[in-house]
């Protein structure tokens, strides 16, 4: 492929047989990310996509770009990786409730700290799937979907909220089925220099029959004036509000987390879609390396060389000796 | 006690003590750099608590004028600045030995020291009783001296105040942190050693810190006058400057396994901070930002961006990188190395245990890493700080299902050395985890060795591919004749793959299909058989001793520096003829090699530092051979030469099957 032609969808197809459930959340998501790709017109060899344990996981499979599928709970610390050791990848992770909130809670929080450039996205479907429908950590109390035997009781972790308070700089939430909306929202991910968090509200049309397609669309609550449904969602971005610290104030970006976070708990009759929060003065993780290192930027571990072409190791620690050296 | 001259190695064994935090380490260091700089080989042991302060540590140092790799029983000297290290050491002190202490504190008694055990109180209750006299420190003083031990009564405080008059310090708590300096000059006094090797023992233990440098030169000073004008000079044993040729470092085993991680290519390391692994981590990074040399002479294929560029940097760093735990740490090696790096972790058992998830999914996809194992006392929690080699067993068969894997052990600084280097050249060839066995006892302790030459380290990097002209052509997991297939990092023009913990076709994507998998499975445990051919046998075990000796000694690890230095104790007394095989890759096990040197042996006796004998039992699996005797400890103190030659010289006489050592303090 020359860097010339102009590249669509389908370059970021793979011809595997897809094997989600029929009109599983999963299918919008995949698409939303392959068209952001496509529209960004990043080489597929030069992203990277990393996913956990899980329906969602599939994901890398049946992208055209290199996909590592790898441990139940574990996408972030292989990705954050991959990225340190080549910064010149575009990396994303992706995974699900269970496998981002539950297994994988600890790296969830580590993440956040640290604002490496990568984009995470988390498929959200209050279920763990592929096990057959146990509640997954976003899934609220007193819920009983119909995989459970009794009614789930543990409290739900809020994403949003959880990702501000670990110091995401990109948090965003999506639809799986407005496709349109979503890609936008990954693509500012990937364009945010910083760790994105993209939380993805999907139906589990197989084991969540409570948050349907039809109960994200209100078809349970219709206008008697229009005689039409009224949609649970809105977009954050039609309210006027704006999640964007503008300034490098501590305080501004404290104003704005709390406010996101406020408006992270609506749920039920109005649950808000879009960009709930950005913060762009927050040092990422490679300018932190290259404060102490400032090498690191112009050669990272990826481009570094190691050996001579007579396969000599090229480090030179006669250095490190001579501080052991024993002076006679 | 070792003497002087003659053909008999000279030895010395020094012991230093006192609470945590309050400088034992580098008043440890300053002795044994010093006693090096004056010519002297050293081996250093360093035991603590799982304790930041308060709790009791010592150092014991063995100098010796031909190499030494162990510590011994006996004490020569007992170098110490508060009670407690009397009381729990003076009984080590042979007769002829000295004591260094405190004069001040001779009214301590042993029940208000809170830090001793209650079962060493009674024990050490008992010994004061069975000499009918009290129980303060100038009991034990008095016991020491009925057994023929020299004693030095040092009046830290008054020598302190003098110090402070000749340079001119008057706050005198500015001074007291240096009565462990103090104590290692009344040493050096006492052996009659030079004096000015402390100046430099004190720029090496306190690095460029000039100021405190001079000021403990100047106590060093006092003190070394004080116990030459009152004491008598017939300490048997002296330590004059000698001749030594040898370019020697002193170095432990975290320091030398970091500095070697560099010259490996390693170049991204992350870490869960745990003892005794996090010492190694914190040493790299200190030093993540190195030279290098003979850039000019790089592959422009293996490089082309530095070929383009001319704008060679003559800088290489390394990013350590402190995870959230060890699940992470793993898995980030595993990224990292997925980008075409030499990528390492490091860590001990109990981070280990939480490795075995990444370790399965780094051999389902070949991914090569290599995972440095400090083993420490187990299991669970077990002795954070203390020796053992336990984790055998487990390196081999952590993780569910079946994955080919390296497991290997090193005996001794040098091989700690050399063998990190070829851990990642292992990786890459074979495309496996490689786990690098150390253990406490190497990591913590010190020796002087020569400076490793690496005028002949290859860096093999395997089938790695920097690029793939044919677009959409390239498979990951592409079946080959000897199951290794070319490798591309992440980020490669034209061999996008696809990696997964489940099992998978060629191309990398999920297969559940029955041929495939047997193929892959084949392909990837195929690779044990080659690995066994490639690796030469001189990296697989190594033998000592008389080669057609009916007694062998089998072990692995850092039991070997004990053993050969217990062997050759055991020469001297005319026992023998005694053979040691060390195993140094444990997995896949060299069966063949044991059974050519073992097979007419009359007795195998294995020597390891856990319960079980798990190397015995490895190779009675691999090879059908049994050990006929089993020498075993695991009071997480490392095997001391004395120790082994005593248990060795029990099996020899008396045939015992099994021996469970329980020296040291």
């Amino acid at each position: 492929m020359t860097v010339t032609q102009k590249l669509t969808m389908a370059h970021f197809r793979t011809p595997l047989f897809n094997d989600w459930c029929p009109g599983c959340g999963d299918f919008g998501i995949l698409s939303s990310i392959q068209m952001a790709l496509a529209e960004l017109q990043l080489e597929p060899h030069r992203v990277v996509v990393f996913s956990g344990i899980g329906c969602s996981s599939k994901t890398p499979h049946y992208i055209n770009t290199y996909g590592i599928h790898t441990v139940h709970g574990r996408p972030l610390p292989f990705a954050i990786a991959a990225k340190l050791a080549n910064p010149s990848l575009t990396v994303l992770a992706v995974g699900g409730d269970g496998d981002g909130l539950g297994i994988g809670a600890g790296h969830f929080v580590a993440a956040g700290r640290r604002n490496v450039d990568i984009t995470y996205i988390l498929y959200d479907n209050g279920v763990y799937g592929l096990t057959k429908g146990q509640a997954s950590p976003t899934l609220r109390r007193g819920l009983k979907t119909k995989a459970l035997p009794r009614p789930n009781l543990n409290d739900a972790v809020n994403p949003v909220a959880l990702a501000i308070v670990c110091g995401y700089t990109f948090v965003a939430r999506g639809y799986a089925y407005d496709t349109r909306h979503l890609k936008e929202l990954i693509k500012l991910g990937i364009q945010h220099k910083g760790t994105s968090f993209i939380q993805v509200l999907q139906p589990c049309p197989t084991y969540n029959d409570l948050h349907t397609k039809e109960w994200y669309a209100g078809e349970d609550r219709v206008d008697p004036d229009t005689k039409k449904p009224v949609p649970r969602l809105y977009k954050l971005e039609e309210t006027g509000y704006d999640g964007e610290v503008k300034s490098p104030s501590e305080e501004e970006a404290v104003a704005k987390a709390v406010e996101a976070i406020k408006r992270s708990y609506e749920w039920g009759d109005r649950i808000p879609i879009g960009v709930f929060y950005r913060n762009p003065y927050v040092p990422t993780y490679d300018q932190r390396i290259a404060s102490i290192a400032p090498i690191y930027l112009q050669s990272p571990p990826a481009l570094q060389p190691i050996r001579t072409k007579s396969m000599k190791p090229v480090a030179d620690v006669s250095p490190l000796f001579d501080e052991l050296r024993v002076l006679y | 006690m070792g003497k002087n001259g003659g053909k008999k190695r000279f030895t010395l064994s020094w012991m230093i003590g006192g609470a945590q935090g309050s400088g034992v380490d580098s008043s440890a260091n300053l002795f044994a750099y010093s006693i090096a700089s004056a010519g002297y080989y050293v081996f250093g042991k360093r035991e603590y608590y799982s304790n930041i302060k308060g709790e009791h540590s010592y150092f014991n140092v063995v100098a010796a004028d031909s190499p030494v790799r162990s510590t011994v029983d006996n004490v020569h000297i007992l170098a110490s600045f508060d009670s407690e290290t009397v009381f729990r050491h003076a009984w080590e002190v042979e007769a002829g030995g000295g004591i260094i202490y405190d004069v001040a504190l001779e009214n301590e008694s042993l029940k208000n020291i809170p830090t001793i055990e209650e079962r060493l109180k009674s024990e050490i209750s008992e010994k004061l009783k069975n000499e009918n006299v009290g129980e303060t420190l100038r009991d034990v003083i008095t016991v020491a001296k009925r057994r023929g031990v020299r004693t030095y009564p040092i009046p830290y405080m008054d020598l302190i105040k003098k110090t402070g008059e000749i340079i001119g310090e008057k706050q005198l708590t500015l001074l007291l942190r240096m009565v462990n300096t103090m104590a290692v000059a009344a040493s050096f006094a006492i052996l009659k050693a030079d004096i000015n090797r402390l100046h430099r023992g004190l720029s090496y233990a306190f690095r460029a810190k000039r100021a405190v440098v001079d000021m403990n030169f100047a106590a060093c000073k006092v003190v070394y006058d004080y116990v030459k004008d009152n004491f008598s000079d017939d300490f048997p044993l002296t330590l004059p400057n000698r001749k030594n040729g040898e370019d020697l470092i002193l170095v432990n085993g975290t320091t030398i396994v970091g500095i070697a991680k560099i010259v490996a290519g390693c170049r991204f390391q992350s870490y869960y901070p745990i003892t005794p692994a996090a010492d190694e981590s914190v040493y790299i990074e200190d030093k993540q930002v190195f030279n290098l040399n003979a850039v000019s002479a790089l592959d422009e294929y293996e490089y082309p961006h530095l070929a383009e560029s001319k704008q060679l940097s003559e800088k290489g760093h390394i990013l350590v990188f402190q995870s959230e735990d060890e699940l992470a740490a793993i898995d980030m090696a595993i990224g990292a190395s997925l980008a075409g790096i030499r990528a390492a972790t490091s860590t001990s058992g109990p981070g280990f245990s939480l490795m075995a998830e990444g370790l399965g999914w780094a051999g389902m996809n070949e991914v090569p890493i290599v995972v440095t194992l400090f083993q420490r006392g187990g299991p669970s929690t077990g002795l954070p700080t203390r020796h053992e080699q336990a984790d055998l067993l487990f390196a081999i068969f952590a993780g569910h299902g079946e994955f080919p894997r390296i497991v290997m052990a090193s005996g001794d600084m040098t091989e700690a050395f050399y063998d990190t280097i070829k851990a990642f050249n292992y990786a890459e060839k074979f495309q496996v985890p490689v786990i690098h066995l150390l253990d406490k006892s190497l990591a913590n302790s010190t020796q002087t060795i020569p400076i490793p030459s690496i005028d002949d380290v290859l860096l093999d990097r395997g089938l790695l591919i920097n690029e793939h002209l044919e677009d959409r052509g390239y498979k990951r997991f592409q079946f080959t004749e000897d199951g290794i297939s070319p490798r591309a990092p992440l980020g490669t023009r034209g061999a996008i793959f696809w990696n997964t913990g489940d099992e998978h076709d060629e191309l990398g994507h999920i297969s559940e299909d029955p041929v495939i998998r047997t193929r892959m499975m084949d392909k990837r445990m195929g690779k044990l058989e080659l690995i066994k051919e490639s690796i030469p046998a001189g990296d697989k075990v190594a033998t000592y001793g008389d080669p057609d000796a009916k007694d062998w000694i089998v072990s692995w690890g850092s039991t070997k520096g004990p053993i050969l230095d217990a062997l050759e104790m055991l020469e001297e007394e005319g026992v023998g003829p005694i053979g040691f095989l060390q195993v140094k890759i444990l997995h896949p096990f060299p069966a063949e090699l044991c059974l050519e040197t073992l097979q007419s042996a009359r007795r195998i006796i294995d020597i390891e530092q856990n319960y079980s004998g798990q190397m015995g039992k490895l190779m009675a699996m691999e090879s059908g051979l049994r050990p006929t005797n089993l020498i075993l400890k695991y009071n997480g103190r490392p095997f001391t030469s004395t120790e082994i030659r005593d248990a060795v010289k029990e099996v020899l006489v008396r045939n015992t099957k099994r021996i469970v050592m329980n020296r040291g303090g």
